[in-house]
């Protein structure tokens, strides 16, 4: 019976190496920004970061990560973890749209370089001006493609009210 | 043992699951690889979407659901009944202001693409004699203006406005190519790329760029009058990507003059405004010597203008074409299929796919980007009965003043007021967005044609008074 049992862990092993191999699954522990496309659904976003400002200061996981080690390894996991969940079984949401706290990542990355200038102007103090990119929107993705920006905060219950 | 039977079945069903995952991932990645097999061949002739649709299901998928009934707040058909409600129920002056013209005795809400030959085909306006151009828009027709014109389209298609529509729609499904607009009519079928195929459309936009209108949302127009013009404008070669997704649409959602004295035209040389095309109308002198018009307004007698529906000059008008933003990309809209990225090909309200349609763009929940289209939307509808209800008066008070003696000659000026307000009202009425494509001009053009029409009464007015009519302003 133990050798039985030593064949399927066996196989089980192989082939969930296989796997790993097969879905480049060694690319997501880089900081390669095409491994974030390797998917296809983040491809707009990985074009139009190709043509925006940042593309020469700031790679997808310099933005989108958080900077300490711990940090961003729990980040890469659980993004991972709801990345792969979701092409899986395809069943997002289209656009597909940051949640706040990934969101809530990437503005402290705006002020982990830009802090110290816009410290004064009160940016910096949690909870007390707007995230950057409500107004930058363009900075990662470009002008055009309409990505970028926000998710706005319009809540359920004041949405759909212009006609009152 | 017990244990051993336990632990093998749990390590059987990591297997299982890690096998189905590296499928899954097989799958997703052939997907990307291979977006489309050829399987068999399509040439210009194959106007059967069924063809196409072996080499790309995806998108045949979705094009044949325009055959669904959908309906918005202000457009579409509701579903249960046979055919859409007459457009008269909801604007009641239509039928007045179209006296004398086919549009008053069949005149339907809108149906998806499946259906714009059969509609076309079944519309009681057929009562009327009506002309073979009208077949440009309803039908994948470019085989029979090959056929019309031996090889040459141009020559073809410039030979059916003389013809009645029974022959040529008789032609067309002789020659097999009775199927509504196709994948042939937009696509190259050798490398499927974009591409416009309609001669209206071809002339039209060259006459558009042969002018001097500014066209600020069509770069590649800017380009083209500002380099040699060795060769005319070709949307072909010179429009951008995003042009062309705007363009195939351009090809027949506009104004343009389908009867049977010339050509079909669309009149973009003076721009893509309304008074632009009011002015080439304006130019055009029949060969009788009578002013240019669509029909005598069997009532007042008035020689009036009938507007198609202007759907991609109002949207040149818009701040959406002004950003950039084709039709394709709100109406035809980004989709995924596992690993692929897809065009939806059922063309159709963005109202009823919001998400795609607008959230890549608009960051704002479904609830809160409907209401403010709504918004606008309602303004419009409240602005065109407005203008309406105007229009309707000014038929009335024609009637009126002509009943106390005056003559044609005295009423001239108001017959010209009834030409410019019907003109402006129908342009609106007739667009199918209710406005929204570009909704300060549409209210602009409601403004200025209730205006007109009450201008006209003033006009009519004046014979009352013993003094003439003022000049138009």
């Amino acid at each position: 019976m133990p050798i039985v049992l030593a064949l399927a862990l066996g196989v089980l092993l192989g082939l969930g190496a296989t796997t790993f191999l097969y879905a480049e699954g060694a690319s997501y522990l880089s900081t390669d920004p095409a491994a974030c496309a390797n998917c296809h659904i983040m491809q707009p976003q990985y074009d139009s970061w190709q043509k925006a400002s940042h593309h020469t200061t700031a790679t997808c996981v310099e933005c989108h990560l958080p900077d300490d080690f711990v940090g961003k390894y729990l980040a890469k996991a659980e993004n991972g973890w709801n990345h792969s969940k979701a092409f899986t079984l395809q069943d997002f949401h289209q656009p597909i749209v940051i949640n706040e706290k990934n969101s809530r990542i990437l503005h402290e990355n705006c002020l982990r370089c830009h802090g110290p200038l816009v410290h004064a102007a009160g940016a910096a103090a949690e909870g007390a001006a707007p995230r950057c990119v409500r107004c930058h929107a363009s900075v990662g993705h470009g002008e055009t493609t309409g990505l970028g920006a926000p998710w706005a905060g319009v809540d359920a219950e004041s949405a759909g009210t212009v006609n009152d | 043992m017990r244990t051993y039977v336990i632990l093998i079945v749990l390590v059987a069903a990591a297997t299982a699951g890690v096998t189905a995952l590296l499928l899954n991932v097989a799958t997703r990645k052939s997907e990307a690889r291979t977006p489309f097999v050829r399987l068999v061949e399509v040439d210009e002739d194959t106007t059967d979407p069924a063809e196409w649709g072996k080499n790309w299901p995806k998108q045949f998928d979705t094009y044949k659901l325009t055959a669904l009934a959908t309906r918005t707040r202000f457009g579409g058909h509701g579903g249960s009944e046979a055919m859409p409600h007459q457009k008269s129920e909801v604007f009641p002056f239509l039928p007045r202001v179209f006296q004398g013209y086919a549009f008053a005795i069949d005149y339907r809400d809108r149906r998806g693409h499946a259906y714009m030959l059969s509609d076309q085909e079944e519309t009681e306006r057929q009562e009327v004699p009506q002309t073979g151009s009208c077949i440009h828009c309803h039908a994948s027709v470019m085989p029979l203006y090959r056929e019309l014109g031996d090889g040459d389209a141009v020559a073809g298609f410039e030979k059916t406005y003389a013809m009645s529509y029974q022959e040529t729609n008789a032609m067309l499904h002789e020659l097999g190519h009775g199927h509504p607009v196709s994948c042939v009519d937009c696509h190259d079928p050798g490398s499927m790329a974009i591409r416009v195929t309609r001669p209206g459309f071809i002339q039209g936009i060259r006459a558009l760029a042969e002018g001097d209108a500014p066209v600020p949302h069509l770069p590649s127009i800017q380009r083209w009058r500002e380099g040699t013009r060795t060769a005319p404008y070709d949307p072909n070669a010179d429009a951008t990507r995003t042009e062309m997704r705007s363009y195939v649409c351009g090809q027949c959602h506009v104004e343009y003059y389908c009867s049977n004295k010339f050509k079909l035209t669309f009149p973009w040389a003076e721009g893509l405004t309304v008074e632009g095309a009011e002015a080439v109308w304006d130019s055009i002198e029949f060969e009788d010597g009578s002013q240019f018009h669509d029909f005598k307004h069997k009532e007042t007698r008035a020689p009036v203008l009938k507007a198609q529906h202007p759907e991609f000059e109002l949207w040149s008008q818009g701040i959406h074409a002004r950003s950039g933003v084709a039709c394709a990309d709100c109406h035809m809209p980004y989709m995924r299929d596992g690993a692929t990225k897809v065009s939806d090909h059922w063309v159709r309200s963005p109202l009823l796919n919001i998400s795609r349609a607008c959230q890549t763009c608009h960051h704002f929940p479904e609830a809160e980007i409907l209401a403010r289209v709504e918004n606008i939307q309602s303004k419009n509808f409240q602005l065109l009965q407005n203008a309406g209800a105007a229009a309707v008066d000014l038929i009335d008070t024609i009637l009126a003043t002509r009943a106390e003696g005056a003559t044609d000659a005295q009423l001239a000026p108001a017959f010209q007021m009834q030409r410019k307000a019907q003109w402006r009202l129908d342009y609106v009425a007739a667009e199918n967005s209710m406005g929204f494509h570009a909704p300060q001009e549409a209210a602009r053009i409601l403004g200025e044609a209730a205006d007109l029409a009450r201008q006209g009464q003033v006009a009519a007015l004046r014979w009352r008074s013993g003094g003439a009519a003022p000049d138009p302003r």
